[in-house]
């Protein structure tokens, strides 16, 4: 298997607490790998990591096999890594217009213009809100125009953390099909607490506890994994 | 009538010179979120580099030429003079400001008690440098022969170097809101005050950005410090540590927001222009009720988004 991105034996600190204790991860190219696991176990931090905003006390980072462990945060992002936070990181006193402007690499390349044409197809809505500011967008709003950011540049991976939550359940939906698209162009590593949307999206996946990977796989086997699923992700036949 | 006018000219012509300080400081504070106490030591280090220049470029044209001053294009050369002399005044500010970025602000970022204490102590060393270099004494800071003299309009006296400052500063405050709303690095710093970290996440290098804006508000600061000098007719040691109204004007005004300093500049250098004609013992006390009744009323300032 071709990984774009991997992550070995990543231990990171925050302050006094140990938060990853020994992450793995490889990462297929133009697959969608989803990151599962319990609140706390290390998920957001590990994307965290990943992008340099938190600085990995031990292990690797490699960027198709250049390591990126140790370099700054823009310098990594400029490798072709779109970050979509859990908050969705919107400049709320930005217009839409501005939000996608200041992620634009080149404004008069011909594949941005196809790319952006692309978004504004696919998120219809982001036309519509074009002038207005960003803190007044509605909470699926902003998590459309955070993912549209992440991917106008042409990025080899996007990192999105927790799309779904906050969500209306038709939003959801259109943010299955909006990946669906997307995972189509580029490879795509999904933090995901909603199970169902993860297993409609997902094609691998990585089990997370306590800060370590304990389980990986092709989505399919979890599905049918009542075991793990109930074990370590504590759900239930009828909850999904 | 005619009072109320010049005092209001007067204020705004403080109200510019002390937005032109006070801009550069809420930029630094909005966008870095650095606390630099020795933001009036730069200025005061434009005014006296920038004037020393002005003075010296004075004094070797008229040692070239003794008749000089009878000259008709005297008054030409000497704005010219005066002209290079807040280049100069710009360029020392600026220089100074990349240093303590580089060296004293950068290995405190989010440390705001490291930050008073370090810029507390760059400022006490800046305007004991000045002495080293220019003595303790008043230097005198003439206005340029071509704004000397005033206009007069009816009853109304308007003086020329007043009405200066004021385009002046109306240029800047204009030059500004084009770089923030109208450029690329002026939408980078417009959302990095908004959130640093998301800004580096799109492949952006915050901290030179960080090192740009500290630069250009220093140089703003310098900027203010030489026009000052001749607004004062002089230029002394303790300027840069008397400059407690421009932190007033951008708490008052918003933290970060260039628009915002300016219209508390203003507002700030009318009240206190009025209060010196007519109350002047209460003047700087009036300016802090001012900004202790605007943070009752709007806690995040004038025109500031943050809480």
């Amino acid at each position: 298997m071709n990984s774009l991105l991997s992550l070995k034996q990543i231990h990171t600190h925050i302050q006094q607490f140990h938060i990853l204790q020994g992450v793995s991860l490889e990462i297929p190219v133009n697959q969608v790998t989803v990151l599962l696991g319990r609140n706390g176990a290390g998920k957001t931090t590990t994307l965290r990591t990943i992008m340099g905003l938190n600085k990995a006390s031990s292990g690797s980072i490699y960027w198709d096999e250049e390591e990126i462990t140790n370099l700054p945060t823009y310098e990594i992002a400029q490798k072709g890594i779109g970050y979509v936070p859990e908050d969705q990181g919107i400049f709320p006193l930005l217009t839409v217009e501005e939000n996608m402007r200041i992620a634009i690499k080149d404004e008069k390349s011909k594949h941005t213009q196809e790319n952006l044409e692309w978004i504004l197809q696919t998120f219809s809505d982001l036309k519509r809100a074009w002038k207005k500011k960003g803190g007044n967008l509605s909470g699926g709003q902003k998590q459309m125009l955070s993912i549209a950011r992440a991917f106008v540049n042409d990025n080899s991976l996007l990192l999105i953390d927790e799309p779904s939550k906050g969500l209306a359940p038709i939003m959801v939906q259109a943010l299955i099909e909006a990946i669906h698209q997307i995972k189509e162009k580029t490879t795509v590593l999904l933090v995901e607490q909603n199970f169902y949307m993860a297993s409609q999206v997902g094609n691998r996946f990585y089990i997370l506890d306590d800060g370590k990977t304990i389980h990986q796989g092709n989505m399919q086997e979890l599905i049918d994994d009542e075991h793990t699923k109930q074990k370590h992700l504590g759900i239930y036949k009828k909850n999904i | 009538m005619e009072l109320i006018i010049i005092l209001t000219l007067n204020g705004v012509a403080t109200g510019m010179l002390i937005f032109l300080i006070a801009a550069g400081l809420s930029l630094i504070f909005g966008l870095m979120d650095v606390l630099n106490f020795a933001h009036g030591a730069l200025s005061m280090w434009g005014a006296y580099f920038g004037i020393w220049i002005y003075k010296g470029l004075e004094q070797f044209w008229l040692h070239q030429n003794p008749n000089l001053l009878e000259a008709s294009w005297y008054p030409w050369l000497s704005m010219l003079n005066f002209i290079i002399g807040i280049v100069a005044g710009i360029f020392i500010g600026s220089i100074l400001g990349l240093l303590m970025e580089k060296l004293l602000i950068q290995p405190v970022y989010g440390n705001h008690i490291q930050q008073i204490l370090i810029t507390m102590g760059a400022m006490l060393i800046l305007a004991e440098m000045v002495k080293l270099f220019w003595g303790s004494n008043l230097i005198s800071a003439p206005v340029p022969a071509l704004l000397d003299g005033a206009w007069e309009i009816g009853n109304i006296v308007l003086i020329k170097y007043r009405i200066t400052i004021i385009a002046i500063g109306l240029a800047i405050l204009t030059f500004l809101l084009w770089i923030l709303h109208k450029t690329k690095i002026g939408l980078i710093v417009r959302a990095g005050v908004q959130n640093k970290e998301m800004v580096q996440a799109l492949g952006i290098n915050v901290k030179k950005v960080f090192t740009l804006v500290f630069m250009l508000g220093a140089g703003l600061a310098a900027l203010g410090g030489v026009l000052m000098a001749p607004f004062m007719n002089q230029v002394y040691p303790t300027m840069g540590l008397e400059k407690q109204l421009a932190f007033i004007v951008v708490v008052i005004g918003g933290m970060g927001s260039v628009f915002g300093s300016a219209v508390a500049g203003v507002i700030v250098g009318i009240t206190e222009a009025f209060m010196l004609y007519y109350v002047p013992d209460a003047a700087l006390a009036v300016n802090f009720l001012l900004m202790a009744l605007i943070l009752l009323l709007r806690p995040s300032g004038l025109f500031g988004e943050r809480g």
